[in-house]
């Protein structure tokens, strides 16, 4: 983590506690958010090892017992989601390249963003905090159903669950400091000329996942407040003995829960959208029906949310309502990825490290996409809910999300991040590395939850169906493949920090793009732009007739 | 297809397998597809020196096609499957047959217990036969529950049964079932519902009549029962007709 140098030089110190330079804090967004994905990434593999081999010594870990498995997976998927997903794709790629792309010397409020980053750091030092308490860390899931969150007599977690639901609160904090940052710097910001189907895709996506996040946080703020009552001073409003309702947490939950998806999910595809432009250097298929829906994605994610509660003793009659309307989601998702994969059509397609993470996100997202399919129709959720076919789908979305679109952005704006370029050979084993194991470590989740294996149990032994031992291989190989995935991060990590000083240098425009960040030096320097620039054209203009070169930048006069 | 990985034993498990071929089949179409249409233009349109880029915006009428008649495809394929989802699910849990008999099925942190109906066939009788973990059902015999929780969210499933339901402390969620093989099946805790989660199993004994009125006799006859009331309570959480009679 970049505060980590502070002892250097008191200006040093300054500079990373209290800057309010955009680039500082994506870095410093970026770091944290690497640091917790290593968290993260432990946690996985210390519950698969326990699900591959059960009940031995974990090397680096010792035994899980089953408090400690609980805890766990909440961990991880908490970790992943708030602490992971949300600070690099929308708070360390968003403040990197929102002022760059749309042509600004920083964000609207600069001290509000670092007011923001200090807020985050410090809930991620609250849910970490919480490996210190007696009890030790909250185990109920990332959902936290009351009134097992509500109370330390069900969970035993009593200072654990606080401290997580603290932290959440916190982030969330942070994260609508955020959101109002970023959207008022892209409404009002740009670049003289920059008009708004001029606005490169990705910022457009950065911009409406921050909304439907503000949008959708509210209710999910006010159901924290109310369970952090139950939990501290015995007010009852998960509570039914005492008149409260506890699926009222689960509507507030997951009328945020869902949109969240979205939140992650819309950067994502920004960022693979840039990519696919750049790496096939072709316009976008139809920037303004990618835009559209956009929008239906954005506003059909608030009508879904129940699609969580089928089986959860709700009015039945309400799944169909649900069911009609996640299905309907498919529509403009589906024809956003018809839309990139239309991109390539005509192109001519380089494939480097960022295009093949770019093609993988596509590739994989929509084997997520598809067995959403199963999940969202009401009669197939009866026997897939909460079984690992749940858990295999999800992960093939937010992996695509949060690992692979990541890797993409950062090995794509590296170049503009440090100046300095990536070693190729050893972004193309990390790759493979990655994606390969990937799928290895899901598919079978995606059979063993075809034949009834339930989320979050620590071992099968209880369960006679369960404990056959073709299933216990499925898990045993997606264990192992899991160990091959996190082994080739260490290439990554590798590759990253090497060329950090040994690269070779960027130069401003690597690989021959387009947009406004590219015009600058690479690092840019503080301020950002010598010169303001202004807009004459679109963001993608590849492969213009009758010219020599195939890319005309957006701020060159015509 | 979901029966090649576990057995159905239900009347509706057949309903949800064959929903779930029908979405597979669908869904399966569109993903080879898109997966095979992404993978040729990537060949296809591979760097090649000298070759120039196509300067397309997507607006053109004649490409633009290869967008919207998929769209309204998929369009048509989401109403066939939602006429699936929607038929399957109305089935299951929005309406119940008559029924033969009901049970009560309580969860609590970390054990499924049961109250069946003993001879007289009436619930909430004094000759209820109330069972902890394992519960014993007639084959071919339609079964409403009554599902409770005496503390947290549980959720009661039969995988094999393609039965899930959760419990909610405060409310009495009812739904049926007709087991239609005779086998013994798992009984899992699919919610989260604290340490012992993964030790909320239960087992659901599907039985012939003759079979079924033989564990009737064992439970409430007067015999077995003054014998396991007497020396010392019963060990294994079984409560029985002499503490209903006392």
């Amino acid at each position: 983590m970049s505060t980590e140098v502070q002892h250097a030089e008191p200006g040093i110190f300054r500079k990373y506690l209290w800057s309010t330079d955009h680039k500082v804090i994506a870095m410093q967004y970026l770091f944290t958010g690497m640091a917790m994905a290593l968290i993260g990434a432990f946690f996985a593999y210390v519950f698969r090892m326990q699900l591959g081999f059960p009940n031995q010594n974990v090397p680096g870990y010792g035994i899980v017992t089953p408090a400690r498995y609980n805890a766990l997976v909440t961990m991880h998927g908490s970790i992943m989601i708030f602490w992971v997903a949300m600070p690099v794709l929308i708070a360390a790629f968003g403040n990197f390249l929102i002022p760059l792309m749309v042509g600004c010397d920083d964000m609207a409020f600069p001290r509000i963003n670092r007011l923001s980053y200090q807020i985050f750091l410090l809930s991620a030092l609250v849910l970490l905090s919480s490996f210190l308490v007696k009890g030790g860390p909250f185990g109920g899931a990332w959902t936290a159903y009351p009134p097992l969150s509500a109370s330390g007599a069900y969970n035993l977690t009593p200072i654990g669950a606080t401290l997580w639901l603290l932290a959440v609160a916190l982030e969330f904090v942070a994260f609508l400091l955020g959101g109002i940052n970023f959207t008022v710097t892209a409404m009002n910001s740009r670049a003289p000329g920059m008009k708004m189907y001029d606005i490169p895709i990705l910022i457009w996506m950065i911009i409406l996942a921050n909304i439907v996040f503000m949008a959708s946080a509210g209710p999910l703020i006010a159901g924290a407040v109310m369970l952090l009552f139950d939990q501290t001073i015995s007010t009852g409003f998960f509570d039914p003995t005492r008149g409260g309702d506890p699926l009222l947490w689960q509507h507030l939950f997951w009328f945020f829960g869902h949109p969240e998806v979205y939140v992650v999910l819309l950067p994502a595809m920004g960022i693979v959208a840039e990519i696919i432009a750049v790496f096939a250097r072709k316009k976008i298929f139809g920037y303004k029906t990618v835009l559209y829906t956009t929008w239906a994605v954005g506003f059909l994610s608030f009508v879904v949310w129940a699609h969580h509660q089928f089986v959860a003793g709700v009015d039945p009659r309400m799944a169909n309502i649900f069911s009609i309307t996640t299905l309907l989601i498919s529509v403009p998702v589906t024809e956003m990825v018809f839309l990139y994969i239309a991109t390539l059509y005509g192109g001519s397609i380089h494939l480097d490290t960022p295009m093949l993470w770019a093609l993988a996100f596509i590739a994989e997202f929509m084997i997520g996409g598809v067995t959403g399919i199963f999940l969202g129709s009401s009669g197939t959720d009866i026997y897939l809910h909460d079984t690992y076919f749940l858990v295999a789908h999800f992960h093939y979305t937010f992996v695509p999300i949060a690992i692979i679109a990541v890797f993409a952005g950062l090995t794509f704006w590296f170049p503009k991040m440090f100046g300095r370029m990536l070693n190729e050979t050893l972004g193309k084993i990390h790759f493979w590395g990655t994606v390969i194991p990937f799928n290895v470590i899901f598919i079978p989740l995606f059979i063993t939850g075809m034949a009834g294996d339930q989320r979050r149990i620590y071992n099968y032994a209880q369960f006679a169906e369960q404990s056959r031992p073709a299933l216990q291989h499925l898990r045993t190989t997606s264990t192992i493949a899991l160990l091959v995935m996190l082994s080739f991060q260490l290439v990554f990590l590798f590759n990253f920090f090497w060329s950090l000083r040994n690269g070779k240098t960027a130069g401003a425009n690597p690989w021959r793009s387009t947009t406004l960040e590219w015009t600058v030096p690479s690092p840019p320097p503080h301020g950002n732009f010598a010169e303001m620039p202004t807009v004459y054209r679109g963001p993608y203009e590849y492969g213009l007739p009758g010219r020599a070169d195939d890319f005309l930048p957006q701020n060159v006069p015509d | 297809m979901l029966e090649r990985y576990l057995t159905a034993a239900s009347t509706y498990a057949h309903s949800i397998d064959h929903l779930f071929i029908l979405i597979a089949v669908i869904v399966g179409f569109w993903l080879i597809a898109a997966e095979g249409m992404m993978f040729a233009l990537i060949f296809k349109f591979r760097a090649k020196d000298g070759r120039p880029t196509q300067y397309i915006t997507g607006e053109e009428p004649h490409l633009k096609r290869w967008i919207s008649i998929p769209h309204y495809l998929i369009i048509v394929c989401d109403i066939v499957i939602l006429a699936g989802a929607i038929t399957v699910w109305y089935q299951i849990k929005q309406v119940m047959p008559p029924a033969d008999a009901t049970v009560r099925v309580i969860g609590q942190q970390w054990a499924w217990s049961f109250q069946q109906p003993g001879p007289d066939g009436v619930l909430d009788t004094a000759d209820d036969i109330r069972t902890v973990g394992e519960m014993h059902v007639v084959v071919n015999t339609t079964y409403h529950f009554e599902l409770l929780s005496r503390d947290v969210v549980h959720s009661f499933a039969i995988p094999a049964f393609r039965l899930k339901q959760d419990a909610l402390p405060g409310r009495t969620i009812s739904g049926w079932f007709r087991p239609n093989r005779v086998g013994t099946y798992d009984i899992q805790c699919t919610q989260m519902c604290g340490i012992g989660h993964a030790l909320m199993a239960g087992r659901i004994i599907v039985e012939t009549p003759q079979d079924h009125a033989a564990w009737l006799l064992r439970n409430s006859s007067p015999a077995v029962a003054e014998q396991q009331a007497s020396p010392a309570p019963s060990s294994d959480g079984m409560a029985t007709m002499a503490e209903v009679r006392r």
